[in-house]
């Protein structure tokens, strides 16, 4: 009788612990780089800034806009370069302060700043006005009628939060800087932050003041999140429900895991391209053994490197059918992608030799490689693949595979010539690409252009698409950029990932194409 | 009787009829063991006669090989691979060969490296005494309270700092070897201390001393071969530990690199497949490393035990 009582008093207190609290143990290979909302333009950065900080609009899970700090927005009435976002009101942060229109004037400014990595996205803004506490307008250079897509990623700060803790200036992350934003947050959204530990453990836990409760499913009340770089110990991890949810299951595991009761593996194609970046600005480069000249500025090495790469193979072997080739650095989501761009790259061993003998390296030459080794699927893998495949056209390729927190200021900073960098393109827009990757490198755009490329009349031409109204004219222009791009051989495209969720079957919740699930959206059984 | 003074035994004869070599004969760990060591020194030398690839060379390589199972003939290029392939496309038999190379080279350099100066300076440290004697030891004291693995990676990782990056990879088993080498030498730098204290007393040291011969002729010339055989022990021993620590380091991602794999390096890639079936990548390299570590320890425990006068 007594045994009774109790194991039915146990058995009750089990289940009321599971109703109130669910625990979602979340990992995936890499951490966060940094809490500051403004310092990094990273996916896994963004992922986790937004489960705590909240920008103007959101994009959902399907990759729709969906109001979130600004109710509604429109391009003010009579003057075209100007949009009005009306804020919701009765948000309050972290720790208790109103959200108003002043944090959105000064959110949009530190992102504008030279530290900020936000700041290709906001080059057509010239003002932010607090018209008053819950209206804001954002004054352009000219009508530009893709702003609300540049502002799904910009999270809002709390003003006076920011310079009562001296973080009003964005964190240097490539010179090495911490702030007190580094480790510290105070957002609206519907997570806190309880503890972090980079690169090891974060734990947040629900906001019960958030005003999207009743709105949004909010059934994860706690989240876990530990970044786990090895493939299989992940994999091992997911499988004896050491966590619930893993956003990148290894290709090789694909198959186990749909295959194990109570796992399922959820497939979508992502908004992302993986390339390598040449450095073909400088007119010798440091990681090679040519003295006195770039091979790399030479567009036939570049381009017989493209043609060695069989990318059929990558997809084949490294990627087990989990990717789609590509021909240019757009995914097919981003408008300005062609099926013909994109289908433009073909492996031919002879035609890259004999460029390389015109461009007179029929010897070959050596040089170094930077690639991740905990970003993008299989990175690693990839890039040992390319080692073999330029080695058949006479390069010698050292490969120097290291975390991403290394790796990325190596390009930001331009130090080094060839590597590995991949671009998922949040505003579907080919103008973002531009802006990062393709401009010249300088105080308003081109930060993530670590190939010394610059040309005026490209300059002009990108500069051009933030203010052009007429959609035919911008559609044109971004096809003669693409047209120089492809031309150059700027980049070695290599193919568009495809995303492999893990998770249990107690998870609810579908792929996003932008490998960036919203914890609020998701529903626990 | 008359021919047993004639002649004196050969060298070979003596050899064969030493204690050692007696015991060596009677010992069937010792005799598998030694044959085993054997044939994989022999293997990882000869390597490029008889691995039917070459792993090292990238041009060679065709990833459509890759993931080729055991004794099956690739589904695309129709190649064959007795032992497979990895995720690569090289063929694992190959690699192993070039891989041990790699892991003996490493860990008979650095066991080397750490009994030269171990010895040394145990030496110096028991003949010379005083305050030469406290600080070598205490040196040995503090760096035994880290773990060898710890010390072999931060030297690794200064190391690898002060590389410029296009030496790196050659300059990878050059610093492998420093950093399991001069994380190794405190054993050695102990038991030959402690032997020196009980032989740098004796009378044949007096003697030494008495004719004047040098401090460094004496501990060289006098004393270091009275104090070698447990030093031979230690090294045995500590080459199979220098293996591993090889193996862990390149299983770390901090040794050997991907392009040129040793054994731990191998290990590090397969156990990323260990999930998915692909079970030939981790198995082989693993297999061939525990039967070179095992049977080197093998070998050294049983030459403990042979030279260890109070076990006779």
């Amino acid at each position: 009788m007594k045994k009774t009582i109790l194991l039915t008093a146990a058995l009750l207190a089990s289940t009321a612990l599971s109703a109130s609290a669910e625990t979602l143990r979340w990992a995936r290979a890499g951490d966060s780089l940094t809490l500051d909302p403004h310092a990094q333009n990273e996916g896994p950065t963004h992922t986790l800034a937004h489960q705590i900080y909240e920008p103007l609009i959101i994009r959902d899970m399907t990759g729709a806009f969906q109001a979130a700090l600004a109710t509604d927005w429109a391009p003010k009435e009579g003057d075209p370069n100007v949009w009005v976002f009306n804020l919701r009101q009765g948000v309050t942060y972290h720790d208790g302060a109103d959200f108003t229109a002043e944090d959105v004037v000064f959110s949009i400014n530190r992102a504008k700043t030279e530290d900020s990595d936000m700041k290709e996205l906001l080059t057509s803004i010239v003002d932010v006005v607090a018209v008053d506490d819950y209206t804001v307008e954002i004054v352009t250079d000219g009508p530009n009628p893709i702003l609300p897509s540049n502002l799904t990623n910009l999270f809002m700060m709390d003003k006076t939060w920011a310079e009562a803790n001296n973080t009003v200036e964005v964190q240097d992350v490539e010179g090495g800087e911490m702030t007190f934003a580094t480790t510290n947050t105070n957002g609206t959204g519907p997570y806190k932050l309880v503890s972090r530990e980079p690169d090891v453990r974060t734990v947040l836990a629900a906001n019960d003041a958030y005003w999207g409760v009743g709105e949004f499913p909010l059934e994860v009340s706690e989240i876990i999140y530990t970044p786990i770089q090895n493939a299989a110990t992940r994999v091992a991890a997911l499988l004896s429900g050491e966590v619930d949810f893993i956003q990148d299951v290894p290709v090789q595991d694909l198959g186990r895991v749909a295959n194990t009761d109570g796992l399922v593996v959820k497939t979508a194609p992502q908004n992302r391209v993986i390339f390598f970046g040449l450095n073909m600005g400088s007119a010798d480069i440091v990681n090679d053994d040519v003295e006195g000249a770039n091979p790399l500025a030479d567009v036939r090495v570049r381009q017989a490197m493209s043609m060695a790469i069989n990318r059929d193979a990558i997809k084949q072997v490294v990627m087990r059918g989990q990717s789609q080739p590509a021909g240019m650095i757009a995914p097919p989501f981003v408008n300005g992608w062609t099926a013909e761009m994109d289908g433009s790259t073909q492996t031919d061993i002879d035609a890259a030799k004999a460029l390389m003998a015109d461009a007179g390296y029929a010897d070959g030459f050596s040089i170094q490689l930077d690639c991740p080794n905990d970003r993008y699927i299989n990175d690693e893998a990839i890039c040992q693949a390319t080692v073999g495949m330029l080695a058949q056209i006479g390069i010698t390729v050292n490969l120097d595979a290291k975390p991403k927190a290394q790796h990325f200021p190596l390009i930001t900073n331009d130090q080094t010539d060839f590597y590995m960098l991949g671009w998922g393109v949040p505003t579907y827009d080919s103008e973002y690409i531009f802006n990062f990757l393709v401009h010249t490198r300088g105080e308003e755009r081109g930060s993530w252009n670590g190939t010394g490329y610059s040309n005026a009349d490209v300059d002009a031409m990108i500069q051009s698409l933030a203010s052009e109204t007429d959609l035919d004219v911008r559609n044109a222009t971004i096809q003669s950029i693409w047209d120089e791009v492809q031309a150059e051989t700027m980049y070695i495209p290599i193919h568009h990932q495809v995303l492999n969720w893990g998770m249990t079957d107690a998870v609810g919740i579908d792929v996003s194409p932008e490998d960036d699930p919203k914890f609020k959206f998701f529903s626990m059984n | 009787m008359s021919d047993i003074s004639t002649k004196p035994p050969s060298r070979m004869r003596s050899i064969w009829d030493s204690d050692l070599a007696y015991s060596f004969r009677r010992s069937p760990v010792a005799l598998v063991s030694a044959l085993v060591v054997l044939v994989l020194v022999l293997c990882a030398v000869f390597a490029a006669f008889l691995a039917p690839h070459d792993p090292f060379n990238p041009a060679t390589l065709n990833l459509m090989n890759g993931f080729t199972p055991p004794n099956t003939n690739n589904a695309f290029t129709g190649d064959y691979f007795v032992l497979g392939t990895d995720d690569q496309g090289r063929d694992v038999l190959s690699t192993i060969l070039y891989g041990m190379r790699i892991s003996l080279f490493v860990g008979f350099a650095a066991v080397l490296l750490a009994m030269i100066l171990g010895v040394f300076l145990g030496l110096l440290a028991g003949y010379a005494g005083g305050w030469t004697d406290t600080v070598i030891m205490r040196v040995a004291d503090v760096q035994l309270t880290f773990p060898a693995i710890l010390v072999a990676m931060l030297i690794f990782g200064i190391a690898k700092g002060i590389t410029p990056p296009e030496y790196r990879d050659q300059m990878a088993i050059w610093v492998l070897v420093l950093a399991i080498g001069l994380s190794d030498w405190v054993q050695f730098a102990r038991v030959v201390r402690g032997a020196t204290l009980v032989e740098k007393n004796k009378e044949y040291v007096q003697a030494a001393k008495l004719i004047g011969r040098s401090p460094l002729a004496i501990m060289i010339k006098h004393i270091l071969p009275n104090v070698l055989n447990p030093v031979l022990v230690i090294a045995t021993i500590s080459l199979a530990l220098a293996i591993i620590a090889e193996a862990t380091l390149s299983f770390l991602g901090v040794g050997a690199p991907p392009t040129k794999p040793s054994l731990g390096t191998l290990i590090r890639i397969g156990q990323e497949f260990m999930f998915s079936g692909e079970w030939w990548i981790l198995f082989f390299p693993a297999a061939t490393l525990l039967a070179l570590a095992l049977s080197i320890n093998l070998l050294g425990d049983w030459l403990r035990d042979a030279l260890n006068p109070r076990l006779r």
